[in-house]
């Protein structure tokens, strides 16, 4: 057979690209889905999220062991913690459960000298209901039932309101043993904005990393609300996906409007993709919908950050920093999510995350 | 030695060697750095108030709520609101409990190990307790979720329904899990080797010829104890449960695991609830803004004031017990 030059020219280029690919990453050899991963070398520190802890985990381990000569240290230490370090000049990157606050904004813009410092959502998680009331395996909720949960005015599982949600379930005439977290929490941040958003007539107490409404029970972190779920009869609390899912507890769809959606990652990420942009240019800040009332969209969701500087990174960060941004925008790195119970960003928002990345200079 | 914990350095005619008037260079070196060690303590420990204070400040300056007195920890809003008053009753509530549970057991433990039990017996308990001591604090705490608190609930819920009419023991949420209660229970077998080790250490110092010259003139075991053992060492024991207190007070991580940690002043123990100053310092340090960290500080800064002040009162205590005890 006479192969054609262009198409020889083809092969030939692609053979070079490969080649060149393959020996870019040293020793990737027998793992897959390594062309995402364009190595470099260096070490690079970021701080911060907790709630994005376990993506940056799985993140750093499938990047570092393409690229053996890069180190990447990621210290959940908190989201406020970590845009404190990263205005002190001690991390390349910071992971936040929120976009830079305005009196946030100066510090962190006068660390990236010649540059402004952007947020660039790379981690998606949805928040469910988990609870444990036996005999119960499904359950529909309304924001404003959900208020009434967790402000106190709703305290049986029986109470008309739930029961107009769910027929066909037998409800107990228990007391609900609603858990909230002790610990200050993005998660709660966020839940609670959900709750302003879509009951403000029964949720009077606006949205904090601390937990404002009295009564509940409190527990620390979203494992120790998980474990205290599984551990209570007739509990209910707020807890990220990956925590309901470790734990095998049942969670409740919610209702905003559109029929029961089930919190599922697709359901979340279709939330995601449908925020609306807060920020100009490569600032990708979003401003999430709670109130959508769409099918298949989860509306309890919320969206993890990598803040750092478009421009004014030190050079020995940046290369390294733009090429491990690079990977866990990449579909091999946000598919990944659903696994760990995360929500991966798709569809246009992920374009214009790539874009900037891409960016970082 | 042991019982340096309970007699300081006399300052009788005895202290002041009378005979020799002119005193050696290496006695004057090393009481130059004795004294240097006393200076440098207090210096550390102004050091250790000053930091705190400037750090607290700014965050005192923008709270739009009295600190003292408020029940409330929202330091990170537009207007911050918060005040410690919720913290002290739950760290003084929780540790008071701690201290009703394990001075009377620890006090007891370390009688048997002193003078009741067989020589054989006696080391190997006392080294028993003490090894409690070593268990790490957060192994308390999951000890106190997984296992104490579901197990526990019916001896609450007992307590409710048998003595509810005592208020502190009353229960209308019919919820009997992350409690004051609990986290006192907790607090108090943590707090069990400090009083139990130096209690006993105090028991064994009492001279020999008090306790046989008291079961001589004819006193039962019980009453030897009672004349002889118990005024001779009621300081030593008042410290020991000093330093039981100390650690309840400071006890972090294992109080943060159990309490629910609202910001109420709850007098029924048994319902969920309470919170303490060491606790809510590490469940609230991750996530809080600026003005958050420095009403932290200011919680630590009147955590550190109250255990100053217990220890002083403590001292008085000891001195003032020291004159009628009838020791040396």
């Amino acid at each position: 057979m006479r192969i054609t030059t262009p198409t020889r020219a083809l092969g030939i280029a692609l053979a070079l690209g490969l080649s060149l690919a393959l020996s870019a990453c040293g020793g990737s050899s027998g793992t897959t889905a390594k062309s995402d991963i364009n190595c470099t070398t260096g070490a690079i520190k970021a701080s911060g999220s907790t709630a994005q802890k376990n993506a940056m985990a799985d993140w750093i381990n499938a990047y570092q062991s393409a690229c053996p000569d890069a180190t990447i240290d990621y210290q959940a230490i908190g989201s406020s913690a970590g845009i404190t370090d990263f205005k002190n000049n001690q991390t390349a990157f910071a992971g936040s459960d929120s976009a830079l606050k305005p009196e946030d904004a100066p510090g962190a813009d006068a660390r990236c000298k010649t540059g402004k410092a952007i947020n660039i959502p790379m981690v998606g998680g949805a928040i469910t209901l988990a609870f444990n009331v036996s005999g119960v395996d499904s359950l529909t909720l309304t924001p404003a039932v959900i208020a009434g949960i967790f402000n106190g005015s709703i305290t049986k599982w029986d109470d008309t309101k739930i029961k107009a949600l769910n027929s066909g379930v037998s409800l107990p005439s228990a007391s609900i043993s609603a858990f909230h977290r002790s610990d200050g929490s993005g998660t709660t941040d966020n839940f609670t904005k959900y709750l302003a958003a879509t009951a403000p007539a029964q949720w009077t107490y606006g949205n904090a990393k601390e937990w404002k409404a009295p009564g509940g029970l409190g527990a620390k972190g979203n494992d120790g609300v998980a474990a205290a779920i599984k551990s209570t009869d007739n509990a209910i609390g707020y807890i990220e996906l990956s925590f309901a899912q470790d734990a095998a507890l049942k969670v409740a769809s919610v209702d905003n409007g559109a029929g029961a959606v089930e919190p599922t990652s697709q359901n979340a990420a279709a939330a995601i993709t449908k925020a609306t942009r807060a920020g100009t240019g490569n600032d990708l800040k979003l401003n999430l919908d709670y109130t959508i009332k769409e099918a298949n969209t989860y509306p309890i969701v919320l969206v993890t950050y990598e803040i750092t500087c478009q421009k004014g990174l030190p050079s020995k960060d940046l290369a390294l920093t733009k090429s491990f941004l690079t990977y866990t925008a990449s579909d091999a790195a946000q598919n990944g999510l659903t696994d760990s119970g995360y929500v991966p960003i798709t569809g246009d928002l992920l374009t214009d995350v790539r874009s900037a990345v891409a960016s970082l200079a | 030695m042991p019982s340096s914990l309970i007699e300081r350095p006399v300052d009788g005619p005895s202290a002041t060697p009378p005979a020799v008037t002119t005193t050696r260079r290496a006695d004057r070196n090393f009481a130059g750095l004795a004294r240097g060690s006393g200076i440098a303590v207090l210096i550390i420990m102004a050091a250790i108030g000053a930091f705190l204070l400037w750090k607290a400040l700014p965050a005192l300056q923008a709270n739009t709520a009295p600190f003292l007195t408020t029940s409330q920890w929202f330091p990170d809003d537009p207007a911050p609101r918060f005040g410690i008053a919720a913290l002290a009753f739950g760290t003084l509530l929780s540790s008071l409990i701690a201290l009703a549970v394990a001075v009377p057991i620890g006090v007891g433990v370390a009688l048997y190990t002193a003078h009741y039990a067989s020589r054989r017996i006696a080391p190997v308990l006392g080294y028993i307790v003490d090894l409690l001591a070593a268990v790490p604090s957060i192994i308390f705490g999951l000890w106190g979720l997984q296992v104490l608190m579901p197990n526990s609930k019916g001896l609450w819920r007992w307590l409710d329904q048998h003595l509810g009419f005592v208020p502190l023991l009353r229960n209308d949420l019919d919820s009997y899990t992350r409690s004051v209660a609990l986290a006192g229970t907790v607090l108090a077998i943590m707090v069990l080797p400090t009083v139990s080790a130096i209690s006993r250490e105090v028991f064994m110092q009492v001279p020999k010829g008090h306790l046989e010259a008291a079961l001589a003139l004819g006193a039962t075991r019980w009453e030897a104890m009672r004349t002889a053992v118990f005024p001779f060492s009621r300081p030593g024991v008042v410290s020991a449960a000093m330093l039981g207190l100390g650690r309840a007070l400071g006890e972090t991580i294992a109080v943060a695991l159990i309490l629910s940690a609202t910001f109420a002043i709850n007098w029924q123990l048994t319902e969920p609830g309470g919170n303490t100053f060491a606790a809510n310092i590490a469940l609230k340090w991750n996530e809080a803004g600026s003005v958050g960290l420095g009403a932290l500080i200011a919680s630590g800064l009147v955590l550190y004031i109250i255990t100053f002040a217990v220890n002083m009162a403590a001292r008085v205590v000891v001195e003032r017990r020291r004159e009628f005890s009838g020791a040396n």
